[in-house]
């Protein structure tokens, strides 16, 4: 589909005009010169005009109205919605009563054996250390809560998921009817939804549930349709010829072809959902998130860092347990009758707890890491936050990086004429893809100035230009440097888990302890939030380039820096540009969280509109960061790899 | 098709059990799970709501034999949340006139428990070591005088007047404008971001312009002074874009859900006694957010030293 509408507009270009990317620019600049000055003489040149924007705050406001007023005896929530909320609530009450049951004995010893029997004997003791872990911080019973809910949320996202992913693989139709609503479920900034979704179902369980399912279903319906489409037509061929039915196909090869995939969908859902833990706990949700969301309440450092590692050990584990299932598949995993021993262990040792009558964790075994983390986290930004010599605090970095380079890109977009703005992009877009990116990227900047949050909007996305240049830079050298060593990846892959998998939360006061209230601590947050990423695809990306490229260069005496500038870098682009758009699209989903430490913009409106119940601002602005993701998607991803992404 | 929908609806309702699913009495998945009766409490982002809850729930365990949930939210969907049934009660409410009209008045889905004991004030307040050295700071006519003192890299060539969460009570921005004062609304975004930037600020003692609200046990840590606004009178601030007044003095109020008071026996009862003191509530408050007593311990070293003050709210 790609090639077939890049042909398009070379096609309409004069004879002189072989070059692709100066014809583009003509093209844009001939129909600027018509159009602008036309646009310019009607509405103005400064900001957004106010003839373009419509007010929607009214219709939504009596949207959460009616709903306010209905709930509780309107049919549709009698009837549906009210029976969803219910089979939530007794879903998740089942499995925790079932964890709170087993004991701790019993958890830990059912996810060591599943550990064992799917991915080995290392992953099975690493499992265990992490339930024990969890207990030993004196967070058992929130995890167990953590994890009653993650089972639930995890099973509906990949039901639903699935559903969405068999429809999407099987019609061609129904993949582009479901594209967009799958892109549009990811960036939409979780934050934005929570608020309807709690206007219906009001705070708690069945509500931070619905809210992780939106999020979290999304790679599983991509996943299963990439895997049902990329099944090799020859078996498939093989198949038919047998005379089955398009039902038996499915069910015998095409959905087990597709296995690594659907493995590597529930992989990518269970993260997001644990990424939605802490999220979720500022809608009532409970368990580990509850705590850190409580310990940033009073500003405790030390106590949201006892509940985000059992969220960090959690992720890391099922991303082990569930990766190493995928690529030992087919070969281990064993009988029904191996897994029927498996459980009669898991309830033989649960069972010797409670005999024991050691089924609750014991109080007594609990390692106080607050007050020392405290204490650490104290000292680090007294010393640091200024005055230190030659080089100056923390603070004035900050203040100086707000000043020179966050005020400027600022000013500068805030001030350029509106026109200009949306020109700029659609230039932008079309050199990286086809005149149809061109024309997204542009109607989705547009769209914010229609929805009357022009400015934010543009002081939002300097926000984000400077976070993605810090990011890109720090990450291609870190990167680099763990590509061209092994101990050094090796060091440094616990330290990208926990700084991918911690909850924001957990980091937010040191930061602001660090840089001050303002802009440069959401910047901040958003590069250790994005970091990890642009770190890993860069790496892997150099570590792929093919290696007699490189010995030849190195047999015709290249040093160190020129393999890297003149073979691997080069060879290596597509994963950096991978590595580009990851990092602008990870730096926007932290664009709230910045709203929490004075970034202000949309990420404030977002969380002005959910503390005061204001639908209006809250989806307003919300909408406006999921337009500021289609842009910024469009202009940084090239065409031809659009199928892949998501994955 | 038509027919395959309606059997798919038919299947759908078959399945869920045809009756009408009532979501007002839903409780928690986690609540109640080792069979004993439950309170759900709704505690706000600031720590003295935190005090409140913690030393309710810790008689309400102790002497009454509850089991306590404490759920945290932000105060307009803790309202919400109280009309659905989801939490029986807010012990610190700041004043929702609009909330308090729908749900207290109209629908009649909460009620009045009466109030806490505490007066809550909001201002403007800038630290005590920078008062003492400049008076007149203390005059909201004079701050100007001081914008440049008061300027940092975030309000660009302004004086920084910093606000907090968004979730609080605030016209600063009006008041701002209204008053024509040299000075920009930097929003911190949390109250916990808020807190932070003070400190840092006060450990170097450096001077700052901030929304801040007594009772507050940060006052102890850094002793601050309230610059004098516009003085309030009843319905200056009625229309938010014109207020050019400071703010009340509230008398901090409980609310109970309906069905709660009604039938929710001594717990209820034992809600509607409690009233303390502000001093009582800092207290707690100090244990909680600068000694880093879990709210539990510090509530039951409070409840050991002042028995004589919670004996009057058992049932």
């Amino acid at each position: 589909m790609a090639t077939a509408t890049a042909g398009a507009p070379r096609a309409a270009l004069p004879g002189p005009l072989r070059h692709r990317a100066a014809g583009k620019l003509l093209l844009l600049a001939v129909a600027a010169a018509v159009l602008v000055p036309f646009a310019a003489a009607r509405w103005g040149s400064g900001g957004w005009p106010a003839a373009l924007t419509v007010d929607i705050s009214a219709p939504l406001g009596r949207a959460s109205d009616w709903i306010i007023d209905n709930r509780d005896s309107h049919p549709l929530f009698l009837y549906f919605l009210g029976h969803v909320s219910n089979a939530v609530v007794v879903s998740v009450r089942a499995v925790y009563l079932l964890l709170l049951g087993a004991g701790w004995a019993g958890v830990t010893a059912l996810g060591a054996l599943v550990a064992w029997r799917v991915a080995g004997v290392r992953l099975a003791l690493g499992t265990a250390a992490a339930f024990l872990a969890c207990g030993l911080l004196g967070m058992w019973v929130p995890t167990m809560q953590t994890l009653a809910l993650m089972v639930v949320a995890v099973a509906a996202s990949v039901a639903v998921g699935a559903l969405l992913g068999l429809a999407a693989g099987l019609s061609n139709r129904m993949d582009r009817v479901l594209r967009p609503v799958l892109d549009t479920m990811q960036v939409l900034p979780a934050f934005a939804y929570l608020l309807p979704v709690v206007l219906v179902f009001g705070i708690g369980v069945p509500a931070a549930v619905l809210a992780t399912v939106v999020y979290a279903a999304p790679p599983m319906a991509r996943l299963t349709a990439l895997g049902l489409r990329g099944a090799d037509p020859e078996v498939l061929e093989a198949v038919e010829s047998l005379g089955t039915t398009a039902r038996q196909r499915l069910l015998t090869a095409r959905i087990p072809l597709a296995r690594k995939e659907l493995l590597l969908g529930l992989n990518q859902t269970i993260m997001m959902a644990l990424s939605m833990a802490v999220i979720a706990s500022v809608i009532g949700a409970g368990g580990l998130g509850d705590r850190v969301y409580q310990a940033l309440a009073s500003v405790d450092v030390g106590a949201a860092l006892a509940a985000g590692i059992p969220i960090v050990l959690l992720a890391v584990v099922l991303d082990r347990v569930t990766g190493a299932a995928g690529e030992r598949l087919g070969t281990a995993g064993g009988t029904p009758v191996t897994w029927l021993y498996v459980l009669a262990a898991a309830v033989a040792v649960a069972v010797a707890g409670r005999l024991l009558g050691r089924s609750d964790w014991p109080g007594s075994w609990v390692a106080d890491i607050a007050g020392p983390v405290n204490r650490a986290v104290g000292w680090i930004t007294a010393h640091l936050h200024s005055g230190v010599p030659y080089v100056g605090g923390t603070a004035d970095w900050a203040a100086g990086f707000t000043t020179w380079v966050l005020d400027p890109v600022r000013d500068g977009l805030q001030g350029l004429p509106w026109w200009s703005v949306l020109l700029a992009v659609a230039a932008l877009a079309w050199l990286v893809g086809t005149w149809r990116t061109a024309l997204t990227a542009t109607l989705a900047l547009a769209a914010t100035g229609v929805l009357g949050v022009w400015k934010p909007s543009l002081d939002t996305l300097s926000q984000v230009l400077a976070a993605v240049a810090v990011t890109l830079a720090t990450g291609l050298a870190i990167g680099v440097a763990a590509a061209r060593s092994d101990r050094c990846e090796r060091l440094l892959r616990p330290v990208l888990d926990v700084l991918q998998t911690m909850p924001q939360f957990v980091y937010l006061i040191p930061v602001v302890a660090l840089f001050g209230v303002g802009r440069a601590p959401a910047v901040a947050a958003a590069v250790v939030y994005a970091l990890p990423a642009v770190v890993r695809i860069t790496a892997q990306g150099l570590r792929q380039v093919d290696p007699a490229a490189l010995e030849s260069a190195r047999s015709l005496g290249a040093t160190g820096g020129q393999q890297l500038r003149q073979i691997q870098l080069p060879l290596a682009r597509p994963a950096l540009l991978l590595a580009v758009n990851q990092g602008v699209v990870l730096v926007l989903a932290v664009v709230i969280i910045g709203g929490l430490v004075g970034g202000g913009a949309l990420g404030y409106d977002v969380v002005y509109g959910l503390a005061q119940g204001d639908l209006a601002t809250g989806l307003v602005a919300g909408a406006a960061i999921v337009c500021l993701g289609l842009v910024l998607d469009r202009v940084t991803q090239p065409t031809g790899r659009r199928a892949g992404k998501g994955a | 098709m038509r027919l395959r929908t309606t059997a798919v609806a038919g299947a759908l309702l078959l399945l869920t059990g045809c009756g009408a699913a009532d979501m007002t009495q839903q409780a928690s998945p986690f609540a109640n799970a080792r069979g004993a009766k439950t309170v759900t409490l709704s505690v706000q982002s600031w720590v003295g709501a935190q005090a409140d809850a913690a030393v309710a729930e810790y008689l309400l365990e102790h002497e009454l034999g509850y089991h306590v949930d404490t759920v945290q939210v932000d105060e307009v969907p803790a309202w919400d949340a109280l009309s659905q049934g989801r939490v029986d009660a807010i012990m610190e409410d700041w004043g929702h006139p609009e909330q308090e009209r729908r749900y207290v008045e109209e629908k009649k889905t909460i009620v009045r428990g009466g109030e806490l004991g505490v007066t809550g004030h909001i201002g403007w307040f800038v630290p005590t070591y920078f008062a003492k050295r400049h008076p007149d700071v203390t005059d909201w006519k004079n701050l100007d005088r001081y914008a440049g003192l008061l300027r940092t890299a975030e309000s660009g060539g302004k004086g920084q007047l910093l606000d907090g969460s968004p979730s609080y009570v605030t016209h600063d921005k009006a008041l701002v404008k209204n008053l024509k004062l040299d000075y920009k609304v930097v929003f911190a975004g949390s109250e916990a971001a808020q807190i932070t930037q003070i400190k840092q600020f006060a450990r170097e003692k450096k001077p700052f312009l901030t929304y801040w609200y007594a009772p507050q046990w940060l006052f102890e840590k850094v002793p601050m002074t309230e610059v004098r606004l516009p003085p309030y009178r009843e319905g200056c601030d009625a229309d938010p874009a014109k207020v050019a007044c400071g703010y009340p003095h509230t008398p901090l109020q409980k609310y109970l859900n309906a069905d709660f008071a009604r039938n929710g026996g001594e717990a209820a009862r034992f809600l509607k006694n409690f009233r303390w003191t502000t001093e009582d509530q800092n207290e707690v408050a100090l244990m909680i957010a600068e000694e880093k007593l879990p709210p539990r311990e510090a509530a039951k070293k409070w409840v050991d030293s002042h028995p004589s003050v919670w004996k009057e709210w058992l049932p």
